[in-house]
């Protein structure tokens, strides 16, 4: 076996991307849609940490994952809350059925 | 370690600074007053005017922020940031005054004081997205805008139309702007740094177009593309302008699309020009050329939002179509890549701002008093109540782009601009949307005027507050259109911004 390097990182990491699109486009419950983003925003930590560990560019990345770890953190209380208003509203949390407004 | 770059670079900042300070100020005033919901659109109106004051007074600064000593700058305060700062900042005192004309809030009264903060956070992020220079602050200030943007068009929490907009908000905005972010972890992997002076000296040194380059920045341009509701990350543009309360709609299809547009040119000049010769003609990396995907994205853009507004029964659906063309006439003007195009985009926008937000304004003074937005309830309107016709006339007439209104100035540099490059056929395809936007514009003016209206005619009155900020919208739409050499050089003079990093 040859040593971990940073390809397998990004190869972990787009395959997360992929999960986490493909979480978004398929699920129907809102709250699994936001699960998908999670993965979605995680796949780019690995990402920047990753570049950080292999390049030569010091704690530049995992700066950057520090911050988009609290911005994903603010961004789920603003979606449950929002998620929460929505089932009071309409009594589930099906996004194919919460579509009053269309054409 | 020196911090001294710190405390200097405060001094550039004083408009985000004022505004910070008037959410702070809001929400303490909302802590502790009982009564204070009276007070704070006052307040609001008043730091904003401040902010207006220290926008004014940075009009030809040239100046890098928060730049230590052997780094580059987080912020570029430039004019041409602070010409979109000002366009935000005015856009924000009318959704004050929008605010206070609609009726739609009369059950969220008791919750002004979340309003004017979230408004106010939602105004630090925009002047934070207009300024950033680097990756990372762009990523915030977006994140900022948009957490603010998801509550506020969910402001009503009864109405479910409100709390659906604020659903389908939240869930393309919160994707859009984590292939955003993914898209920035691969351009730092690629240079090594999240700075844009710093990438473009990167991307310089690759002579070859290259594909890594070329996906990530249209990762890139997922985030920035659902800002300005370009295609194909405008679906949410219409439910959201749909549901959201008139006075945020009106603010989002301005407000936050001129910070979008803002951004997206900083990013396209600082990270992907080489050069700027004199005849304002921008020189590409040979990385990636933006032309060819922005001429398709505007061509798809202005071509579908105009198709699709033709069949809209609901105004304000019909506005969201409409401000979606609006943006691919803009990205039109931005894909010319030249200092005349950024002209195009900075005059548009001061123009858009009148137009568009009067055009809102109408919507909700209507509102208030038939209580519909549909276009079948408008029928006879024009004569029960001929002012507001009359001025709705004027708005729609210059969003279509005639002379003799603002919108055809709009409209004039956009072509002068594609045409003084040569990109004729990109003209005629915009002269062509403009004929079919004429139609749904019309279309709005014809049931108020023409049609009949079958129930008893509602007899209106105008108080003097609600008729004169509809003049204060509607005057410069008719002056600007024949007198409009002020705005013009206005931002031939803002038009330059910081671009080389030294």
């Amino acid at each position: 076996m040859s040593n971990i390097g940073l390809n397998h990182f990004l190869i972990i990491s787009s395959i997360l991307f992929s999960l986490g699109i493909f979480g978004v486009v398929t699920r129907k419950n809102a709250v699994m849609v936001l699960m998908g983003i999670e993965l979605i925003l995680n796949a780019a930590n690995i990402n920047f940490v990753a570049f950080s560990a292999f390049g030569n560019f010091p704690l530049k990345g995992q700066m950057m994952a520090l911050f988009v770890i609290v911005l994903a953190a603010a961004e789920a209380a603003i979606a449950l809350a929002i998620v929460l208003n929505i089932y009071k509203n309409f009594n589930n949390v099906n996004v194919d059925e919460i579509d009053n407004l269309r054409e | 370690m020196n911090i001294d770059y710190f405390f200097n670079s405060l001094a550039f900042i004083n408009p985000e600074i004022c505004i910070s300070v008037g959410l702070v100020v809001i929400l303490l005033l909302d802590l502790f007053l009982k009564d204070s919901k009276k007070y704070l659109p006052y307040t609001s109106i008043l730091f904003l005017l401040v902010t207006l004051y220290y926008l004014i007074d940075q009009v030809m600064m040239m100046e890098q922020a928060f730049k230590p000593i052997g780094y580059l700058p987080m912020v570029a305060v430039d004019s041409l940031g602070t010409y979109f700062k000002i366009i935000v900042v005015v856009s924000s005192i009318f959704l004050v005054l929008f605010t206070t004309l609609s009726n739609e809030f009369e059950k969220g009264f008791e919750r002004f004081g979340e309003y004017y903060t979230l408004i106010f956070g939602m105004i630090l992020g925009m002047f934070f997205m207009i300024s950033a220079a680097d990756l990372i602050l762009i990523y915030l200030s977006i994140e900022l805008v948009s957490l603010s943007s998801y509550v506020l068009a969910g402001f009503i929490k009864t109405s479910k139309k409100s709390s659906e907009a604020s659903l389908k908000y939240l869930l393309y905005g919160a994707t859009s702007s984590g292939v955003m972010l993914f898209g920035i972890s691969l351009i730092f992997g690629l240079t090594g740094s999240t700075n844009l002076y710093e990438i473009n000296r990167f991307l310089g040194m690759i002579t070859a177009p290259n594909l890594i380059v070329f996906f990530s920045a249209l990762l890139i341009f997922a985030g920035i593309g659902y800002k300005i509701s370009s295609v194909p990350f405008h679906f949410w543009t219409p439910d959201v302008y749909e549901g959201a309360p008139t006075p945020i709609t009106a603010y989002l299809s301005v407000a936050s699309k001129a910070a979008g547009f803002a951004l997206l040119i900083r990013f396209l000049k600082l990270g992907f020009i080489s050069d700027v010769v004199s005849t304002g003609i921008w020189q590409t990396l040979p990385v990636f050329n933006w032309r060819d995907l922005l001429v398709v994205l505007s061509i798809l853009t202005m071509t579908l939002g105009n198709f699709a507004a033709l069949w809209q029964d609901n105004v304000k659906r019909m506005l969201a179509y409409s401000s979606i063309a609006h943006a691919g006439y803009l990205l039109a003007a931005l894909s010319v890549q030249t200092e005349a195009g950024v002209m195009a985009v900075m005059i548009y926008f001061a123009v858009y701002l009148l137009m568009n937000l009067g055009a809102f304004l109408v919507v909700i003074l209507i509102n208030n008093k038939i209580n519909s937005e549909n276009i079948d309830d408008y029928d006879g309107l024009g004569t029960s109540m001929p002012y507001l016709g009359v001025s709705l006339g004027i708005f729609l007439v210059s969003l279509t782009g005639l002379p003799p209104t603002a919108g055809f100035i709009g409209k004039l540099y956009v072509f002068l601009a594609l045409i003084d490059s040569n990109m004729i056929v990109l003209a005629l395809i915009l002269l062509l949307n403009t004929v079919i936007s004429l139609y749904y514009y019309i279309r709005v003016l014809k049931h108020m005027f023409l049609n009949k209206r079958k129930d008893e005619p509602v007899a209106v009155k105008n108080t003097l507050y609600e008729a004169s900020v509809v003049f204060v919208l509607a005057a410069p739409v008719l002056i600007f259109g024949i007198f409009f050499t002020p705005l013009v050089n206005f931002a031939r003079t803002s038009i330059h911004f910081l671009f080389s990093a030294l």
